[in-house]
């Protein structure tokens, strides 16, 4: 049964092989030199094999009457012994210097031993000499397929986060020509067609487009840009010629930072890591005794204390198959590579993680702190809302936006931004600032008086308040009340759905720590149902807050403060974890921060701590499966149970599935 | 001061060998070896030319897999 088994799947390994060297050896970089190399010999291994299969001991027998007696033995070792040599030979050679080097334990020491001491239990046996070369060739073709799949997967993970320009456009003696970026000075125009990315951070001097952020930020909908707007590398420009004034050098730019970040954040290593990479130092070296062991002391004790036979043969095979079920390798690559996917499946939805460590903790995120301004809120006055007004909105606005024309406060700004149009002055005389109230001016002959209630006291008009929170302007024309206006930092669209969210992700708390006034963070607050609001903090506040959420948090739950990145390094980088969000183009947050958001859009923060989540289930659905076969076929070895195919089976066949399941981690976009 | 090196390292175990391996060598400070960007970061201790150490990390690294390469 087990000759037909080992038969049906030489087989299978013959045409898969003759397939891969065919189909992705003629591809280019499809394999590298060292792979084809190794795929040939797996061929070459397994075609013999398959061929001696067929070859009984007897037939071999048939060779003593014609030579010296049982040399049809010796003749049957020899192939096999050759068909062991093509698939093994390198492991020998790496086993032999890695006991000259004194590294006994690696990968290579531990095949080389088990499948030469199957051959020579073989040899003595003169029995079955094909389970030291199946052994030897399966755990070949698993390192094979490992070489192959994560240099794969390296390469299409480090591709989906390339985002780096090849060239830019220069105009020169009236000529486009291509240049190096690193080569372009700063001042210096660049010229970006139409599907062409931009390479470097700049100004726009001439022409208009739309321009697909997606690549930095995950979002689709493209963003227009005209004359004076900056642009920021990483772009594309999507529908017209853009000339562009560079404000950076290319290792500034925001492409270079960002990709710099991305593909240094595997180097920081997550305790996850450590943990394995601790463990396997451990793991070797303990299964190599325990085989030790096992070959020495059960036939010791049989025969010294129980009168029985040693049964040499019998423990020394177990202990052979313990020492290929020793190798860690399954472990030990798929936790990288899973958090290098993660961050790779996080990176395109514009969400950048700084580490593997900072994945695991934003996983573990119980709590989350909020920034008000900026972060939840737009942090641009506008207006809100008209009320009690008799004239037409517009109207209104256009008197208040004339009446308050010549001032720079704030307001003003928004409600010149409202009003849409430049204003025209010649209209407006007789302005009169009453500073801290409002103020009069005569718009068209038209007295309008634009200011909060003390001015509206001070004219002696009746007003209605508002109940709305917000900055209130009351109108009155002629003297008579006109209306109010709302001016207000608007909340951003998806906020409230973002608190939602976070909360359905397993997030316990939510708080908002602002320096606004109390009844507009308790509005908005209420209004996104934020659990515990804390207003009215100057900046050096919202960190003692932060420390304080700290000592209040229980056990390993984790703390994150969201931010918009401008003001806030300080509280950004006392938290467990610190999150800039609407970061792209700002390098203190990039480099405050632990997490960026590369837009401004609040959902990305449930979005990164499910990517999160997601990478480290995966994470530990690897490691608990990997040690749970591992130690179950140990124990199968020891009692006799599993043989050595089984056993490579274990290693080869869970590495193989836990690099596949590693690859999950890439796969985040609907999450 | 701190270098990024290319390498060449097949599986992730050997890459862990090389890190330890490079964090033991005389003059190195600390040494990371990320495995999916095949780089090793090492940072140098004072007073030391990297250049000379890093002659010291290839051969510890070659002694622990015999098949890495350090881009030097």
């Amino acid at each position: 049964m087990q000759e037909l088994i080992v038969n049906i799947l030489l087989g299978i390994v013959i045409i898969t092989a003759a397939a891969l060297l065919i189909i992705i050896g003629s591809r280019k970089n499809g394999m590298t030199k060292k792979q084809k190399k190794m795929m040939i010999r797996i061929l070459v291994t397994s075609s013999i094999l398959l061929g001696l299969q067929f070859i009984s001991a007897e037939d071999f027998n048939s060779f003593d009457k014609y030579l010296f007696p049982s040399s049809g033995n010796w003749i049957r070792f020899a192939c096999y012994l050759l068909d062991y040599f093509i698939i093994g030979y390198d492991i020998l050679k790496k086993a032999a210097k890695g006991i000259r080097n004194r590294q006994v334990f690696d990968e290579n020491f531990l095949m080389a031993v088990a499948t030469i001491g199957a051959m020579a239990l073989a040899v003595y046996e003169n029995g079955d000499y094909l389970e030291a070369i199946a052994v030897m060739l399966f755990y070949q073709i698993g390192e094979w397929f490992q070489g192959y799949a994560v240099g794969k997967s390296r390469r299409n993970i480090s591709n989906l986060m390339d985002i780096r320009p090849d060239y830019a456009n220069v105009e020169r003696n009236g000529r486009l020509e291509q240049v190096d970026p690193d080569e372009v000075g700063i001042g210096s125009v660049i010229v970006v067609q139409p599907g062409e990315k931009v390479p470097i951070d700049g100004i726009i001097v001439e022409g208009s487009s739309s321009l697909n952020t997606s690549a930095l930020t995950g979002e689709s909908l493209p963003r227009e840009a005209n004359v004076g707007d900056e642009v920021i590398s990483g772009c594309i420009s999507m529908t017209g010629v853009l000339k562009i004034q560079t404000t950076k050098e290319f290792g500034e730019s925001t492409v270079s930072k960002i990709l710099d970040l991305v593909e240094n954040a595997s180097s920081r290593k997550s305790k996850s890591e450590d943990f394995i990479s601790k463990f396997a130092k451990v793991y070797t070296p303990a299964v190599c005794y325990s085989a030790l062991a096992l070959a020495l002391l059960p036939p010791l004790v049989r025969m010294l204390f129980m009168g029985l036979a040693a049964d040499w043969g019998v423990w020394i095979y177990r202990a052979l198959t313990f020492l290929v079920i020793s190798c860690p390798c399954a472990l030990v690559i798929s936790i990288p590579l899973s958090f290098f996917a993660g961050i790779g499946g996080a990176s395109q939805q514009g969400v950048l993680v700084k580490g593997s460590n900072y994945l695991e903790i934003l996983s573990k995120t119980k709590v989350v702190v909020f920034d008000k301004t900026g972060t939840l809120t737009q942090g641009v006055f506008e207006v809100n809302g008209i009320h009690h007004n008799e004239i037409a909105d517009a109207q209104l606005i256009e008197y208040a936006a004339l009446a308050e024309s010549a001032s720079s406060h704030p307001i003003s700004k928004s409600l010149l931004r409202a009003y849409g149009k430049e204003p025209d002055r010649s209209r407006v005389s007789d302005i009169q600032e009453i500073s801290g109230n409002g103020i009069i001016a005569k718009v068209d002959g038209i007295e309008i008086a634009a200011g909060n209630d003390k001015l509206m006291t001070h004219l002696n008009i009746p007003y209605i308040n508002c109940h709305q929170t917000g900055t209130i302007i009351h109108m009155a024309i002629n003297g008579t009340y006109a209306g109010h206006i709302v001016i207000s930092d608007i909340v951003k669209p998806h906020s409230q759905a973002a608190i939602a969210a976070l909360k359905a992700s397993g997030v316990e708390k939510t708080v908002m720590l602002t320096g606004d006034a109390k009844k507009v963070a308790n509005q908005v607050a209420s209004s996104l149902g934020i659990d515990e609001v804390y207003s009215e903090l100057l900046p050096a506040d919202k960190v003692e807050k932060v420390e304080e959420l700290l000592r209040m948090k229980l056990g390993k739950a984790k703390l994150a403060f969201v931010g918009d990145g401008i003001n806030d390094a300080p509280v950004l980088s006392r938290a467990d974890i610190g999150v800039a969000m609407g970061a792209m183009g700002s390098d203190a947050a990039i480099e405050a921060a632990d997490i960026v958001l590369m837009d401004d859009d609040p959902m990305k923060i449930s979005k990164a701590i499910r990517i999160s989540r997601k990478c480290l289930r995966i994470v530990y659905q690897n490691i608990v499966f990997a040690l749970v076969v591992k130690f179950a076929c140990l124990i199968l070895g020891a009692f006799g149970i599993a043989n050595m195919y089984l056993a490579i089976f274990a290693d080869v066949g869970v590495m193989i599935l836990a690099v596949l399941n590693a690859i999950r981690c890439l796969f985040v976009k609907n999450l | 001061m701190k270098k990024t090196y290319k390498i060449e390292v097949d599986c992730a175990n050997c890459a862990n060998l090389m890190e330890d391996a490079a964090r033991k060598t005389d003059g190195v400070a600390t040494a990371t070896v990320n495995f999916m960007t095949q780089k090793m970061i090492v940072e140098f201790a004072d007073g030391h030319d990297p250049k000379k150490v890093m002659q010291d990390v290839l051969k510890a690294c070659k002694k622990v897999e015999p098949d890495c390469e350090i881009e030097l």
